[in-house]
């Protein structure tokens, strides 16, 4: 490299820039274009007419776009609800007490996500169908939670890692009992990974798909079936703009992760 | 009539050998005493246990005749200063001091009239609704210190409170937490590897070498009379020597000399004289070493050397400045040497 000229390795370097930024935004300026496309069609480049049509069709009351956005918002919270209800507990456990399975316990909260998906899926949904979650919010939730408690539990365990055990002491040895003291010195230092943890769980729950589709369908319909379901059926448009919506609060929540999630907490997981 | 706070005969092993072993301890209301020892000498889990953070295997720990060895953190009436001080960063400064008393359930208006006593007492006026975060390293002392004081300990517990400030804040933290100490007239025990720490700020001194307490005195008697060669190469008397004391109150260095006992003589680097080379030889009132300087160190009030005398190697302060390679004699007073018998641990 150090042989080429200033100028070729300017270019060079602009290029590679510019093909990796049109991998990340070229679908996404692609999304942009259909859901302002009145009208499309092949062999044009470009949309013929733009337009916001479709958009008040997602958004009219009758529509269901904004019936699927809260059935997918209210499973996401009830997910984030169940898995900070069992990760609050086992990830204080795991980062304070000396369990003996420690590995092997944070292992078995990975395996959900190292199978592979479709098989674990349709067994589920078998076994809820036999007692009854099929096609409710529960067993909806059930399985994003499978998803969202390794994310919970290792970020969890991690951030009460990451407080150190002698502001706990102290805390103790002011007069308060192990309760007070979880309660007003350890939960609130935990709390940023806490809340860090919930968004990840939030997140993934709101782009789930393949666990919804095989436990929710049809009685449960969240935006990424929807979505799913508009692009089945040729309309790009819908789909599109159901995309962008669920963009929005990855985005947005990304950013707040971003500060919550601080380095002394990061070097914890795993450990 | 018994002491304010007496342990007795404590033992704890974390399921090994002996962390402390049959450790016993006085301490009168309103003293302040200090724990000396190395690290892992485990003066520190002497003070967990008092704390509550160490359950011990056997032993009593008893405050005014209660014991206490077995009760939990909460419940002995103990508050601890923390080497790191553990100041809860999520809450103020004010918040941090007024948590044991929240905990003891205070009135409101009493618990602020308390954190604004607190804050005079350490001259951290207007400090109240910073965040510790945005403090120096002396003032969150300073707020840790309020933070035990504010409930009015039984026993004040203090583990190296000041082994993270620089020299300078140390040595005035020093002498200030000496003096309140010994205005609010606080029974304290504090943990130190410091030498000069424990010797400025206690009443008294327990030294602690491997989970035993091996001395324990005023600081002028640890320092003037230790008891161990222990004790003495640990409060500065760090030359040793082996000799042999002749029946005419002589010394000879090696084994020259046949009979008389043989002793390990201990002495201080400034208690010794630096002398040009001369056939001087030991007398009753001094102990004359032939040697030569072997190295030479600058420590600003004059020079340490180290010198090679008689097979042994000792330091010697002198204020002028020798050459290496000089020989020269290492004068010591007969009373400046610390003698015991040659059994005893080295330090």
């Amino acid at each position: 490299m150090s042989a080429l000229p200033s100028s070729v390795r300017m270019i060079f370097r602009a290029l590679i820039l510019a093909l990796l930024a049109f991998a990340i935004f070229g679908p996404l300026l692609n999304l942009l274009l259909w859901a302002f496309a009145e009208r499309w069609y092949f062999p044009n480049k470009l949309p013929l007419e733009f337009g916001l049509t479709y958009w008040y069709r997602v958004f009219q009351p009758r529509g269901n776009a904004l019936a699927s956005l809260g059935t997918s918002v209210w499973i996401a919270v009830l997910t984030v609800a169940f898995s900070l209800a069992v990760a609050i507990p086992a990830g204080y456990a795991l980062a304070r007490l000396k369990l003996p399975w420690r590995g092997a316990i944070l292992l078995v909260f990975l395996l959900p996500q190292a199978v592979p998906n479709l098989p674990v899926y349709v067994n589920i949904a078998q076994v809820f169908y036999q007692i009854g979650l099929n096609g409710t919010i529960l067993g909806v939730v059930l399985v994003h939670a499978s998803h969202g408690l390794v994310l919970a539990v290792w970020i969890a365990s991690a951030a009460f890692a990451s407080v150190d055990t002698s502001l706990e002491e102290a805390s103790r040895n002011l007069g308060a009992s192990p309760w007070t003291c979880f309660r007003t010195v350890t939960l609130p230092l935990a709390m940023p990974g806490l809340i860090a943890s919930a968004i990840f769980v939030f997140l993934e729950s709101l782009d789930e798909f393949t666990g919804t589709y095989f436990v929710g369908v049809p009685d449960v319909t969240t935006l990424p079936l929807l979505m799913f379901n508009a692009t089945m059926g040729g309309n790009y448009q819908i789909s599109s703009i159901t995309a962008l919506l669920l963009l929005i609060p990855s985005i947005g929540f990304m950013l707040v992760v971003e500060r919550f999630l601080k380095a002394d907490v990061l070097a914890m997981v795993g450990r | 009539m018994p002491s304010y706070l007496s342990i007795e005969a404590l033992t704890v092993s974390y399921g090994g050998p002996p962390v402390l072993d049959r450790v016993s301890l006085d301490v009168e209301r309103g003293e302040m005493v200090a724990l000396l020892g190395s690290s892992g000498c485990g003066k520190t889990t002497l003070l967990r246990a008092i704390a509550g953070f160490v359950i011990p295997d056997s032993g009593m720990i008893l405050i005014e005749g209660r014991d206490i060895a077995h009760l939990p953190p909460e419940a002995r009436g103990t508050a601890m200063m923390f080497q790191s001080y553990a100041l809860w960063p999520h809450m103020s400064v004010a918040d941090n001091i007024g948590y044991g008393l929240r905990m003891r359930s205070w009135k409101k208006d009493a618990i602020a009239e308390r954190i604004e006593e607190m804050l005079k007492l350490l001259q951290l006026e207007g400090f109240g609704s910073r965040s510790v975060t945005q403090l120096s390293g002396g003032q969150r002392q300073r707020v840790a210190l309020g933070r035990a004081l504010a409930v009015s300990p039984h026993v004040l517990l203090l583990d190296e409170p000041m082994s993270n400030l620089d020299y300078k804040v140390r040595l005035e933290l020093r002498h200030e937490l000496r003096a309140l100490q010994q205005r609010i007239g606080i029974t304290a025990v504090y943990v130190t590897h410091d030498r000069e720490e424990a010797l400025t700020l206690s009443d008294r001194i327990a030294v602690i070498d491997t989970g035993r307490i091996v001395q324990t005195g005023a600081p002028e008697e640890i320092f003037h009379r230790p008891t161990s060669a222990f004790v003495a190469g640990f409060m500065g008397a760090d030359n040793a020597l082996d000799l042999i004391l002749t029946g005419d109150g002589a010394f000879a260095t090696g084994a020259a000399t046949a009979g008389g006992s043989r002793v390990r003589a201990h002495f201080r680097s400034d208690a010794a004289r630096l002398a040009p080379a001369s056939a001087a030889a030991s007398t009753g009132e001094d102990l004359v070493l032939q040697g030569i300087v072997a190295q030479s160190v600058y420590v600003g009030q004059g020079y340490r050397y180290r010198v090679r005398a008689d097979g042994a190697e000792v330091w010697v302060h002198a204020p002028e400045r020798v050459a290496e390679g000089t020989p020269a004699c290492v004068v010591v007073p007969r009373t400046a040497l610390l003698l015991f018998p040659q059994d005893s641990k080295p330090a």
